[in-house]
């Protein structure tokens, strides 16, 4: 490697303008004659709108128009949709109910866009939404999933009777029956996977500009995947064509899955700006945020277990049902489903899986993917439930766990996944010799001389990344193909710029893939730019998102390089009359082998653009692309421990040491990897310990702000301790597994197994609060 | 309407500004200052920190009017030259204390008043402590604990502390 090639910590290429205050974000835009919107939102959960008035909002200061649902739909844009076909075991379609971008006849949860208001500010324009008068009926309201199920529950969608989306399985249940038939001993857990709202620091934002000379449409977004948006938004959305739409996704503030989505404020925007003529710029608060970015997780999951004489796991049955909120969001159905059942087998040999999946609607804010995505929900159960039988067992959770690894690979899974690679032994030596796990009973008694009760608890999950390859997740029902592309410009300079359809917005693009060009050509990263976000800039890829930008995005960089050198080496052959094959290039020379002949990297660039001196039939240029589509999953794992001291007196949990010990395949960039598993850990322990996304039973929101939403402050978190072991993935051309959601995937039960281990009550349930820690202590 | 009137990043600024205008709007929509953000509505996330007459405050939480007279520092203002850092700047990104630089302004003008008020007895649990007011979502905050402890270190015996004090 060299010192800034792949495996070195080299610095961020992109932190100076974010520590001076240069970063760019969609809020920082301008532009001439710019206006602003504000949403009129339902205070109900359920209620019909009888009609709206806005003549006072219309007479007030500054206000340019007020614009209603009928006027969207009037001018054809469409409803918001769902992206994956799942059906449900009988065959039939899942179902799914009309989602208008401005609601216009039924609102279905607190906080839904029903009008819009266009101001010359943005203080006249919220002024003037709490002007807009609409005469709601209100109607009964159901949000939790399991109730929306119940006979007499209210119903939300004509489409969807009984508020069943789907009712969807995977695995062969009378294998599994079988199974349970045989076993020695079962085990039986009832799990809630806690709702979540992801929280981006930076609130989403939308600026519209329609140009009417040109018939164009330009739109800054807080986005993950500009291209899948403006794809969505032409094909889908008829807000304009797509060769008339460029989205620009700039600097974004995080996103951890609630920027995939294209929202009804996007499409507003540019509608808007479209009837009103000025452009429109739309910047969510914090509440908004809580009352309309996708929230995550909302799980309610019973599952048993068999296991032989031996404790071996023989059968595992999980039946779950999946609240999606009151409308299907864009990947709202492949969540519980695809991203989630299949990982139930976990790290280990299990021969028979059965699952069953209800998604229901409730009048809740939608559901989709939040980091992790299914697997989190998939690791909760299994990592659960081992621990739980090791207990009943009477086992060492690590040693039940080692017992039933699986140690071959390839390895199929009863429950579609093909584990490609892996050493899921390794990462539990690893985990358990960092965490000093042996000295741990030692610890224990210390703590209880000083009245604490000290308990250790593990996780070893493994997930599915790399998503995907589009034949595979084609045939599972994916309105889109999941490859990606890249295009490698060598200027004639010599410097290089690479155009990207991965989008950073956190992960470190800007460096980790200039670290690529680096390892293959020796070039310092100053040299090389990364380009992403712009449609107009960039050619069609399909973003960021379930750690794909390194096994996916990454992949198609090192296809485009492939090429890239080739010409070079050809050029340079010809240059220094020398074969093709003698041709090295290194530390930014291109030599030939064993002798003194070299060109610098600049005069091989600079000769492909004069053209003087190229091969017979050569085209000028030093320029590549490349599509890159993935040949199967990756499978990061790893084995994370948890110690945590509980005081038993306040039910406070003090979280004294996190090891997290991962395999992602090939690194390139330790320090950021590392970063990406401290910040994963960080939603991971918040899941388990502080957030808990809480309706009333009206349909209100009440965690709708920093002051009732917990989120994980420095004081709630220990310093971490991060390594990993490295088992190639044989299945892209780096070895490269994914290392964005593992944190938040493998936490969540590492933290409950250990609180439960340390309080003698397995019976608690995320956000393991003061409170219920406490009143756990005094059940026991 | 109601005219103001500050120092802002050593330049004197005016402007005129509705009373309920508060400081970050100022900032932020009259001068063109974009590098303090807004994170929430309910002064909790700390993406909005500034420096005003010296100590770190939120720019939420106050009116443009109450910052009228004072002296407002915004990350744009901290490093001493365009081609040099601030050694907490410097630290953010060695440390790797940011990813996707959101939080990071707000973050770093509070470290900045922590150092200068701690000096180097500044240990972790102070600084997980005085975090309380800014949230970050992207790292877990161990790096940017680790950035603060390596400024504040730095400053045994080295009269840093004198620079970042009187900044």
């Amino acid at each position: 490697m060299g010192v800034e090639g792949i495996g070195a910590s080299v610095l961020r290429k992109e932190d100076r303008r974010f520590i001076t205050g240069r970063g760019r974000y969609v809020d920082d835009m301008t532009v001439p004659g710019m206006k602003y919107a504000a949403f009129v939102r339902s205070p109900h959960a359920h209620a019909r709108i009888k009609g709206i008035d806005a003549a006072a909002a219309k007479a007030m200061p500054g206000v340019i128009d007020v614009l209603e649902g009928s006027q969207l739909k009037a001018d054809g844009i469409g409803n918001l949709i769902c992206g994956w076909a799942v059906n449900s075991k009988d065959g039939s379609p899942m179902k799914m109910g009309a989602w208008p971008a401005l609601a216009f006849e039924t609102v279905r949860h607190v906080g839904q866009a029903v009008a819009v208001v266009v101001a010359d500010t943005k203080a006249q324009a919220r002024d003037a939404a709490e002007a807009v008068e609409i005469d709601y009926e209100v109607l009964p309201a159901v949000v939790e999933g399991p109730a929306a199920l119940q006979d007499g529950a209210p119903q939300l969608h004509p489409e969807a009777p009984g508020n069943l989306v789907f009712d969807w399985e995977i695995g062969d249940a009378k294998a599994t029956e079988e199974a349970f038939g045989r076993a020695a001993h079962v085990t039986k857990l009832d799990i809630v996977n806690n709702r979540l709202v992801p929280n981006p620091m930076e609130p989403r934002a939308a600026l519209g500009v329609y140009d009417p000379a040109e018939e164009h449409y330009t739109v800054w977004t807080t986005s993950q995947n500009p291209h899948v948006a403006r794809l969505v938004m032409s094909a889908f959305y008829n807000v304009a064509p797509e060769h008339k739409l460029r989205v620009i996704a700039p600097d974004v503030g995080g996103g951890f899955g609630s920027k995939i989505y294209i929202y009804p404020e996007e499409i507003v925007c540019l509608w808007a700006s479209r009837k009103t003529g000025v452009p429109v710029k739309w910047t969510s608060d914090r509440t908004e945020a809580f009352l309309t970015d996708a929230h995550g997780r909302d799980h309610t999951t019973h599952v048993e277990a068999a296991f032989d004489a031996d404790n071996k796991i023989i059968g595992m049955k999980v039946d779950t049902v999946a609240n999606l909120g009151a409308y299907m969001s864009l990947f709202s159905s492949a969540t519980p489903t695809y991203l989630y059942a299949t990982l139930l087998s976990g790290q280990y040999d299990i021969p028979a899986i059965y699952a069953n999946v209800k998604a229901v609607y409730t009048n809740t804010v939608p559901v989709d993917a939040y980091r992790g995505a299914g697997r989190p929900e998939a690791t909760y159960v299994v990592e659960r439930t081992m621990e739980t039988a090791a207990r009943e067992l009477g086992v060492s959770p690590a040693e039940l766990r080692r017992k039933n690894f699986i140690r071959s690979f390839p390895h199929q899974t009863p429950v579609i996944m093909c584990y490609d690679a892996g050493d899921f032994e390794a990462s539990l030596d690893a985990g358990m010799k960092a965490a000093d796990v042996s000295g741990f009973e030692g610890r224990r008694a210390e703590a209880q001389s000083r009245g604490k009760l000290r308990g250790l608890g593990m996780s070893c999950y493994i997930e599915a990344c790399g998503i995907a390859p589009s034949k595979a997740v084609g045939s599972l029902g994916a309105g889109v193909g999941l490859w990606e592309s890249a295009e490698v410009r060598v200027n004639p300079v010599g410097t290089i710029e690479i155009l990207t359809g991965s989008h950073s917005h956190g992960q470190g693009h800007e460096t980790t893939f200039a670290q690529l060009v680096s390892e293959r050509f020796g070039l310092p990263v100053d040299n090389v730019q990364v380009i992403h976000g712009d449609t107009d800039k960039v050619q069609f890829g399909m973003g960021t998102y379930g750690s794909r930008s390194g096994a996916v995005g990454m992949s198609a960089i090192v296809k485009a390089l492939d090429k890239v050198e080739a010409k070079a080496k050809k050029i340079a052959a010809h240059l220094l009359e020398a074969a093709e094959g003698d041709i090295v290039i290194e530390n930014g020379e291109v030599k030939v082998a064993g002798t003194d002949r070299k060109l610098g990297w600049h005069e091989v660039a600079l000769n492909a653009y004069t053209g003087h001196k190229l091969p017979d039939g050569m085209e000028p240029g030093l320029k590549e692309g490349a599509f890159y589509d993935p040949q199967n999953f990756t499978f990061p794992a790893g084995c994370y421990i948890c110690e945590v001291e509980v005081d038993p007196d306040t039910g406070k949990t003090e979280i004294v040491q996190f090891v997290a010990a991962d395999d992602f395949g090939r690194v390139i960039n330790p320090l950021i990897v590392h970063g990406q598993v401290h910040g994963g850990l960080a939603q991971g322990i918040g899941q388990a310990l502080l957030e808990g996304t809480r309706y009333d039973e009206s349909g209100q929101l009440i965690t709708a702000s920093y002051m009732d939403y917990a989120m994980p402050r420095a004081w709630d978190l220990p310093m971490f301790t991060v390594s990993t072991t490295e088992t190639l993935s044989p299945s892209n051309p780096l070895g490269m597994k994914g290392c964005g959601e593992a944190g938040a995937i493998g936490s969540p039960p590492a933290v409950i197994n250990a609180i439960t281990d340390a309080i003698g009550n397995n019976d608690l349930t995320m956000p393991a609060t003061p409170e219920k820690v406490w009143r756990a202590i005094h059940a026991a | 309407m109601t005219d103001v009137s500050m120092t802002v990043n050593g330049r004197q600024v005016t402007g005129s500004v509705e009373d309920r205008t508060l400081l970050v709007q100022f900032l932020r929509d009259n001068l063109g200052l974009t590098g303090t953000h807004v994170g929430c509505d309910t002064s909790q996330c700390g993406a909005c920190v500034v420096h005003l007459d010296g100590q770190a405050v939120k720019s939420c939480t106050l009116l443009a009017v109450q910052a009228s007279g004072s002296s407002v520092t915004t990350i744009e203002g901290l490093a001493p030259s365009a081609t040099e850092l601030h050694p907490m700047q410097a630290a953010f990104r060695e440390n790797h204390g940011l990813q996707c630089g959101y939080c990071t302004p707000g973050m770093i003008m509070t470290a900045v008043d922590m150092v200068a008020r701690h000096g180097a007895d500044l240990d972790e649990k102070t600084v997980r402590d005085e975090l309380d007011g800014n949230i970050c979502r992207c790292t877990g905050y161990h790096n940017i604990v680790k950035a603060i402890l390596s400024v504040a270190q730095s400053m045994q015996g080295s009269g840093e502390g004198q620079r970042i004090a009187a900044e």
